[in-house]
């Protein structure tokens, strides 16, 4: 049988879809997801939503799944003598950009080269040190005039870094934030094929995540599921980072603690990944956990919210890295979850 | 024999591809040697490899012999070495030739033989400090990751010693092409060219260099065995024609890309021969090929040792400008890279011993 799942995210990995202009990654995740649930929208700013009946009576409660599916990137800002400067969309670091090959989004796609202009063509004081976005820039290898035909300042800029595997297990590419947690959800829908569940599922692919939130935020009102999970990476271990904020690559996801989590979703999650024998790592997350939870958790009236983390290695980068079996971890987790959830489970959500 | 061709065909770039998709860090150019010679060999009068690396060959133009005449492309490319492997299964690495950091961080590598998909890991943005973001990563603090997990499976697949280079494939972009080790693959691919299409009148002595980005040391060597008459280098140099910050007009572009081969007059190494500067600018301006000469200043082609090699040897540098060299990926033009192959060709085979007089 086809991996539904990997096949998907290969794909994804492949294609642009920033944070407000998610279409390209929207249409690929419907077509995957269409034999796999119930119903299918989209939301007006852009999210996919994806219903999965469940088997309880009607009126049921409903468990919203968020992963979002914007990627991080750039805009062009202003056309310079056949070059373009650009501005960020998401959160860069910019000292992984110089030599990474984009895609411009002008009137028609163009391969093009991320830069660092020589010294003397930028700011005494920022020719030592990294060189700042603003002073980057995009040359797509054709004359200035054909430039200035085919590109316009707001056109995007995707990273346009071809995926590859390392051994078995391990992916690496661009926008794996957050399509790798988008996979997860699909490999619950796959197997949620051949098991039933009390409660209604929302898949929810969002977008927006990387600026606003707003997928999230929005789809949360419109569909007021009883429960809410979001699932985004986190960061993985590696030589310089603090232990105590990453987890190890290839070892299982993490169940996050904190305010934006309720306590009874975090100890539903927790419970879900023993039954079925997934490791699942404490991850405390003190205040904003940086995640579509955020605005899950103050939609309408209020939603218990939980959040669960797959490890990346060198996020925001176009060597995002993530371990295929932590992602498989995620979806069999989540699966147990959503199929575990009683007819009464919110009931048991009360806060003291 | 007719002047190479102006638009680049199918083969040629095909070559390209293959030759700048190779890895050949100064000190192992094996796998661009390997290359080199399968073009050449059906061509050549004589094929042979030094005690360095240098592929060396004689090709005999038609007509009677005029001089003997050195051609030298570098093969090596910058790059970096494995130099030991951490307990944690990354690889800790050293630049080979002039890279600088900031082009380092987040970029895709091949490792060894084998071209091992690897990456050197970059700190997630949101896990920085305040003024972190401002502070150059020095390569000493980077490492590779191959994505093995421990020492003991790291070293089965890799040891120290292996070379690696970015993982840039090849890519064309309009009129120009954007690839890894432009510099000096362009001048390799002029240089076999020649070697296949031999200009007239001259004994053609092609040197295939070797670590010409560590010290230019293949080539004092092939000139010294060769022992030519004149000697043209054929290299790639930076096009740093990118608009100022501040909309000042760049005065400093070194070349500019679309504009034409680049003639040197002197570079940090070596003054060009008078009349072999005379006789190529004599030669593009009758021929109608566009031409530019390289500002003068640093930078160093294989020029800089064969001039002094043996009693000293009438030289010349000429080459395709390309941006952003020495980095994950350069831009050249390919009508820049056809005509440096034009200019070369139609140079050669008007070159006599009277273009080398001193008066």
């Amino acid at each position: 049988m086809a991996d539904v799942m990997l096949t998907l995210l290969k794909d994804l990995i492949r294609l642009p879809g920033l944070s407000g202009h998610e279409r390209p990654a929207q249409e690929r995740i419907q077509a995957a997801w269409e034999p796999l649930v119930d119903e299918l929208s989209l939301s007006p700013i852009g999210s996919l939503h994806a219903l999965k009946h469940g088997s309880g009576e009607s009126p049921r409660p409903s468990v919203l799944v968020a992963t979002h599916m914007d990627a991080i990137g750039m805009m062009v800002s202003v056309l310079d003598h056949g070059l373009l400067r650009v501005a960020e969309i998401g959160g860069l670091e910019p000292r992984v950009l110089p030599g990474q090959p984009v895609t411009v989004h002008g009137r028609r796609d163009l391969p093009g080269l991320l830069i660092q202009p020589p010294a003397h063509a930028i700011p005494p004081d920022d020719r030592k040190g990294p060189v700042a976005v603003k002073y980057l820039m995009v040359d797509v290898g054709l004359p200035p005039r054909q430039v200035e035909r085919l590109v316009r300042p707001g056109d995007l800029v995707s990273f346009a870094q071809e995926p590859f595997e390392q051994g078995e297990d391990r992916l690496v590419g661009h926008s794996l934030d957050n399509r790798a947690s988008v996979a997860a959800l699909t490999a619950c829908l796959v197997e949620l094929q051949q098991r039933s569940h009390h409660w209604d599922l929302w898949a929810v692919a969002t977008a927006q995540e990387e600026e606003t939130l707003g997928g999230a935020l929005t789809s949360a009102f419109a569909l007021r599921p009883s429960v809410a999970v979001a699932v985004d990476v986190t960061w993985a271990r590696a030589p310089g980072l603090p232990e105590h904020r990453t987890f190890p690559l290839g070892e299982g996801p993490t169940n996050a603690w904190g305010p934006n989590i309720h306590p009874g979703v975090h100890k539903a999650l927790k419970e879900a990944a023993e039954r079925v024998e997934v490791p699942l790592a404490l991850e405390p997350l003190p205040a904003h956990s940086g995640t579509d939870a955020f605005a899950l958790q103050i939609a309408g009236e209020g939603i218990p919210t939980g959040v669960l983390g797959i490890p990346l290695l060198n996020m925001h980068t176009p060597v995002e890295a993530v371990s295929i079996a932590d992602i498989r971890r995620t979806g069999r987790l989540l699966a147990e979850f959503v199929a575990g959830l009683p007819a009464d489970f919110l009931q048991t959500l009360t806060l003291d | 024999m007719p002047a190479p061709a102006a638009r680049p065909t199918r083969a040629h770039l095909r070559l390209l591809q293959d030759l700048t998709e190779a890895i050949g860090v100064s000190g192992a150019e094996g796998p661009v040697r390997a290359i080199v010679r399968k073009q050449v060999e059906p061509h050549a009068d004589t094929v042979k490899v030094d005690a360095l690396g240098n592929l060396l060959v004689n090709r005999r133009g038609a007509g009677r012999v005029r001089l003997r005449v050195m051609v030298s492309a570098h093969m090596d490319e910058v790059g970096m070495m494995v130099v030991s492997v951490s307990s944690e299964g990354l690889l800790k690495f050293e630049a080979v030739g002039s890279i600088d950091d900031r082009q380092l961080l987040g970029k895709p590598v091949w490792v060894g033989a084998d071209r091992l998909p690897g990456f050197i890991g970059a700190k997630p943005i949101h896990l920085m400090g305040e003024d972190e973001t401002g502070q150059t990563v020095k390569v000493e603090s980077m490492s590779i990751d191959i994505g093995s997990g421990s020492k003991t499976a790291a070293e089965a697949k890799v040891k120290p010693g292996d070379r690696a280079t970015f993982a840039t494939r090849f890519r064309r972009l309009g009129p120009s092409v954007m690839a890894k080790a432009l510099d000096d693959r362009l001048g390799v691919a002029t240089l076999i060219e020649l070697v296949q299409n031999p200009p007239d009148g001259i004994e053609l002595l092609a040197a295939f260099t070797v670590q010409e980005e560590v010290g230019l040391r293949g080539a004092r060597a092939a000139a010294f065995s060769l022992d030519p008459q004149a000697a043209l280098a054929l290299d790639c140099t930076p096009a740093n024609d990118l608009p100022s910050w501040d909309g000042e007009e760049n005065i400093a572009y070194n070349t500019r890309l679309g504009n034409g081969p680049a003639i040197y007059a002197a570079d940090g190494r070596s003054l060009a021969h008078p009349g072999l500067l005379e006789h190529f600018i004599h030669t593009a301006e009758s021929q109608g090929l566009p031409f530019q000469i390289r500002q003068p200043g640093g930078g160093a082609t294989d020029a800089g040792v064969i001039h002094v090699a043996r009693s000293g040897i009438p030289s010349l540098s000429l080459s395709t400008p390309a941006r952003y060299p020495h980095s994950a990926a350069g831009i050249a033009s390919l009508s820049d890279w056809r005509d440096t192959a034009r200019l070369a060709h139609a140079a050669l085979s008007t070159l006599t011993e009277r273009t080398l007089r001193r008066s």
